[in-house]
């Protein structure tokens, strides 16, 4: 088992690591200014925007215990957080922590 | 080889009001306990994230192996999913590169990038002179790194403690983080079509497909939006 689990760890880094790399390779040949840069600029965030929705909508791990509407409640309100506190991002983490445990215990 | 100034520089962007070290560290935490509970060694938890530094890679591993699933599976589950390096690389690495800089750093410094690292230095890079961003980058990757690597060993030591309701708190965390922080970024009109657009398409393609919406649903928000974008600033 103790091999089998370096393996899988070999692997996995492997695997994700490949993504970086083809990303070097590739970016050597773009420039900044052009316009396949700006095309991969908003592939970058939507797909960033693609997966953090998936996991707050359809999560995997213990998250999916949540209600979907506390779920959706606790993501607005630290945003809300997040504008009261002119955008300091240590706040509206800490609060989302803290209501999401006070929701799931009470509600 | 490595200017230390603008290493430091970057190593610092883990204090302050815009710290990731809060969400990265309650996030790899969870994968610290999660590793010890299937049965990873200390010292296998701490060469997994080492190695890796990538969450829902992890994520995945750890969702494989609890299957039985084969190498050929897990390798192509975890590229799937962290298949969206790849665009993100591309759109980071043209704004460091620099003639009077060598090669490997690039190579090397590529395995940084994740959510946090790559996000705090889209934030930052234009306060750098083109020159010296490479340097002030491996300081950021440095200090994410290593803040992960650090909370996995406290996950790991920790699990024990870590009740249910502990684990739920720790997992709404990093969203909320990216979230935030894409809010943050949304400062052109193509970057917020592309974060508004990801936001619906991706768990829209879930229907579809669950294993492909991420990448499905962000390439096509990306694209509307970079089609929509370059129209509107001819």
């Amino acid at each position: 088992m103790t091999t089998n689990i370096i393996i899988v760890i070999l692997v996995t880094s492997l695997a994700t690591y490949l993504s970086r790399f083809l990303g070097v390779v590739s970016a050597e040949k773009i420039k900044e200014t052009s316009k396949m840069f700006r095309w991969f600029n908003c592939l970058a965030y939507s797909t960033l925007a693609a997966l953090i929705a998936r996991i707050v909508i359809f999560p995997s791990g213990s998250l999916s215990e949540i209600d979907y509407l506390i779920r959706f409640v606790v993501v607005v309100l630290s945003v809300g957080v997040f504008y009261l506190t002119k955008k300091n991002l240590v706040y509206p983490t800490l609060f989302s922590a803290i209501i999401l445990s006070v929701f799931s215990s009470y509600l | 080889m490595i200017d230390t100034k603008y290493f430091l520089k970057g190593f610092k962007s883990i204090k302050g009001v815009g710290s990731p070290a809060i969400a990265l560290g309650a996030s790899f935490v969870a994968i610290g306990a999660l590793l010890k509970n299937l049965g990873f060694t200390i010292q296998e938890s701490i060469f997994s994230t080492f190695l890796t530094y990538a969450l829902p890679g992890s994520l995945v591993m750890a969702e494989s192996m609890l299957i039985g699933a084969s190498l050929i599976n897990i390798f192509i589950a975890v590229w799937l999913v962290n298949a969206r390096l790849y665009p993100m690389t591309v759109a980071l690495m043209p704004l460091l590169m620099h003639e009077n800089q060598p090669r490997w750093k690039y190579y090397l410094s590529c395995h940084f990038i994740a959510v946090s690292s790559w996000l705090i230095m889209k934030d930052n890079y234009e306060n750098i002179e083109k020159e010296n961003r490479i340097d002030f980058w491996i300081g950021i990757g440095t200090a994410t790194w290593s803040v992960a690597i650090f909370s996995t060993v406290i996950g790991y030591v920790a699990s024990d403690f870590l009740n249910k309701d502990i684990l739920i708190g720790l997992a709404i965390i990093n969203p909320i983080y990216f979230i935030c922080m894409m809010i943050g970024a949304m400062k052109s009109l193509q970057i917020s079509l592309s974060v508004i657009l990801g936001t619906i398409l991706g768990p829209a393609f879930y229907f579809l497909s669950p294993e492909w919406c991420i990448l499905f649903g962000g390439f096509v928000a990306g694209t509307i939006a970079f089609v929509l974008g370059e129209k509107n600033d001819n």
